[in-house]
């Protein structure tokens, strides 16, 4: 049954200011002091005082035993509303789901949607032994190998059951990393080749070093709001066309080969009025390559099992056939933590208002950032999309 | 009044203490602990819908039923992908790298992240079990579904099981009713040697020529009322012990109001309480520092209890006061738990045959 959308559009509404706080390995500061740059960032980018922000979206594994609640009395914020997104890789396309319908209904005049983690040395372990009741009980004692071990799992499946093979993976990687020696924010600053790629360690096979996202601190974040107060403020801003969010989608499948993109795409793109070919720039949440594989087929740019072939006959650099993840994506300028599903949709918005600088794809109006998830024992469970469309260049 | 102080916090291990695997379980999953105990392989099912269902649920993900039951399940499985871990965040698996995991699908149903023996293949059949790990925490293990040649050997088993094989045991008291036949099915099982206690190992008991007769037996002197004795063969062998099973006993049923009571409730308290204290003094600290020892780790201490640690005849009150000892000491379990050390309480009913024959007879 295809289901009819009777979904009202998000006419009127807008994202702006992209901020990104450059990202640190480790941190000694607290989630707190990252998420208050993040939001300085965005009220110097936007000409406003932080108590003009009325709308708060927040998303952190680390301000423990703080929540949304305790960074409003921390940071000086005074919101009519609030919201605590504890979703990781898809809190970013929830927030500004969330956000764009208050503003809609007049909740909020300017929502801050503001991701940011640190990472001090035992940070890593600790979110990973504590990240859900079901790994507490039935992954994390099975070798403690933490993501990379329940992507491993995916990814070997995978590779068994659609013939891609680590070149494809590496090919993407490679990709990205040149992508990201144009951004100077981004933690990796050598180049990659394929045989730099190749010949790394493993991590949990068939996954290697560079399959791997580098866990770091740093904060990502943009404002909602109308675009008359985006104008009236002197703002360039994206337009929203459409957004989808699924959680715990395709429970059938004895191992993930989908995730719940391939449930919504077709409402994703009627609400949005175009079709995949028209999209300019993407940036997949790239946890690791495979699951960026998976967002092609499951995004539309190919059917499901032909990602390794696409792979092949596209090139994914800013000046490529398929300019993709434009600012070296987490797997080559760091995983933030909960940023990470914001760092797609802040370069995004760059791009599609015409403001990234040196990783700019030229011509970008349309473009497409995709959020996923939460592996809370075998499979990660959340997925979302939002297409941007950036009008005043 | 004395006021006892109450029950101990968990305290973390001591410094040089072998790591040990991730310990914290919800209330929920401990329901895979009682089954993996008794060797069972046990899921969650759904009372009203027949599901079964895993990871550990408080309710039923098809009909919300908030009664899941832990029953036996089917023990087979696909295997449906597999990787190899090189790197962890955790002190016990960065020793014991590389460590196999794998994705089964269960014939029951769920999906099942499992330890995986180093001969599983993906794509074929797997045999699921329950086992303790180091940790004494509930883990499933996923052996092929058909014997492979040295199967035993797969180093993630060894850390789940204390199999005999190769060990070397020490049996604490010889006389013990169970001694013999100990002996002998732990030689069978593959048990290197087996190194039995006697306080006179030239005198004559039931089941004496039995044990010497048994090829790789071995007497040992050895009188556990006298702790220099104890510590002399800790000092002889206690480094090489696998596993020791403390049969330290001494069957002498008394009444209280009886004559002969003080004394012989003294003897009993010697030769069982005041053993146990010499042998976990002489031999326990070794065998902690070993506990995760890879491969040499030591392996278990095993207590013999009888049914009577848990309650008194009037006949058998010396034998409930004494047995609390090794009762007790197998309740420190947390302690030698720290140390990656099994300890296994056994309850032998030959023995409390024994003292319920005693019993009868007066």
């Amino acid at each position: 049954m295809t289901r009819q959308p009777v979904r009202k559009s998000y006419d009127g509404i807008v994202a702006a200011v992209p901020v990104s706080v450059p990202y640190e390995r480790y941190s000694i500061e607290s989630a707190h002091w990252w998420i208050a740059r993040a939001l300085k960032g965005l009220c110097e980018g936007a000409g406003i005082d932080h108590r003009d922000i009325d709308g708060f979206a927040m998303a952190s594994f680390t301000t423990a035993p703080d929540s949304a609640v305790g960074l409003t009395q921390h940071l000086g914020l005074s919101p009519r509303w609030l919201d605590h997104v504890p979703m990781g890789g898809v809190a970013g396309v929830v927030s500004l789901r969330r956000a764009a319908r208050a503003v809609q209904a007049g909740d909020a005049d300017i929502v801050a949607c503001v991701a940011g983690d640190t990472n001090q040395v035992d940070t890593f372990r600790k979110t990973v032994a504590h990240f859900s009741r079901f790994a507490q009980d039935a992954s994390y004692p099975y070798g403690a190998g933490g993501a990379n071990a329940s992507f491993a799992l995916i990814a070997r499946y995978y590779m068994n059951r659609f013939g891609a093979r680590r070149e494809d993976f590496g090919k993407l990687c490679v990709a990205q990393r040149a992508n990201a020696l144009k951004n100077p924010h981004a933690l990796m600053k050598t180049p990659l080749t394929l045989d730099d790629y190749m010949r790394a360690r493993p991590i949990a096979e068939p996954l290697h070093l560079f399959d791997c996202v580098m866990p770091c601190a740093g904060a990502e974040a943009f404002l909602i709001m109308r675009e008359e107060t985006a104008s009236a403020l002197g703002l360039p801003f994206a337009r929203i066309l459409s957004t989808i969010e699924r959680h715990h989608a395709f429970a059938e499948d004895e191992v993930q080969y989908r995730g719940g993109w391939a449930r919504d795409v077709g409402e994703l793109y009627a609400m949005a009025g175009i079709t995949p070919s028209e999209i300019d720039v993407v940036q997949t949440y790239d946890d690791y390559p495979v699951i960026s594989m998976m967002q092609f087929e499951d995004l539309g740019f190919c059917a499901k099992g032909e990602a390794p072939d696409f792979v092949r006959s596209h090139s994914f650099e800013i000046d490529g056939s398929f300019p993709h993840n434009t600012s070296g994506g987490q797997l080559s300028a760091g995983q933030a933590g909960a940023a990470g599903g914001h760092l797609g949709i802040v370069e995004c918005l760059r791009q599609v208002t015409g403001r990234a600088g040196p990783t700019q794809v030229e011509q970008a109006r349309i473009g497409l950032a995709s959020g996923f998830g939460m592996i809370n024992y075998d499979r990660g469970l959340s997925s979302g999309a939002v297409i941007l469309w950036g009008e005043t260049q | 009044m004395t006021k006892l102080p109450g029950p101990e916090a968990p305290k973390a291990p001591p410094a040089g203490a072998p790591p040990l695997p991730p310990a914290n379980r919800s209330r929920t999953a401990h329901g895979l602990t009682r089954a993996a105990a008794e060797g069972r392989f046990a899921l969650q099912r759904c009372p009203a819908c027949a599901r079964f269902t895993y990871p550990p649920r408080d309710a039923c993900p098809k009909c919300l039923c908030p009664a899941l039951e832990f029953v036996d399940a089917p023990e087979g499985g696909l295997l449906v992908s597999s990787t190899t871990i090189h790197a962890s965040v955790d002190p016990y698996f960065r020793e014991h790298l590389p460590w196999r995991q794998g994705l089964v699908t269960a014939d029951c149903g769920p999906p099942i992240i499992v330890h995986l023996h180093r001969d599983c293949v993906e794509g074929e059949r797997v045999r699921l079990s329950l086992q303790l790990d180091k940790a004494g925490q509930p883990v499933v293990f996923a052996r092929p579904a058909t014997e492979t040649p040295n199967m035993q050997d797969d180093p993630a088993w060894q850390e789940m099981t204390a199999d005999p094989r190769s060990r070397r045991i020490l049996i604490t008291n010889g006389r013990h009713p169970a001694a013999p036949a100990l002996a002998r099915a732990l030689l069978q099982a593959g048990a290197a040697s087996v190194d039995v206690g006697l306080s006179d190992p030239d005198e004559a008991f039931d089941g004496g020529a039995l044990l010497r007769a048994t090829d790789n037996v071995t007497p040992v002197a050895l009188d556990l009322t006298d702790a220099r004795s104890v510590a002399a063969l800790a000092a002889a062998i206690g480094a090489e012990v696998d596993i020791l099973i403390n049969t330290a006993d001494h069957v002498r049923p008394v009444h209280l109001f009886e004559r002969d009571a003080p004394r012989c409730l003294m003897e009993t308290m010697d030769a069982t309480v005041a053993a146990t204290a010499h042998l976990a003094q002489a031999f326990g600290p070794a065998m902690m520092a070993r506990g995760a020892a890879g491969p040499n780790s030591a392996v278990a201490w095993v207590n013999i209890l009888s049914a009577y640690a848990l309650g008194g005849h009037p006949v058998a009150v010396a034998l409930a006061a004494r047995r609390a000892a090794p009762r007790r000491h197998t309740g420190s379990q947390r302690l030698y738990r720290s140390r990656g050390r099994r300890m296994v309480p056994a309850r032998t009913p030959a023995e409390d045959i024994a003292v319920a024959a005693f019993a009868c007879g007066r």
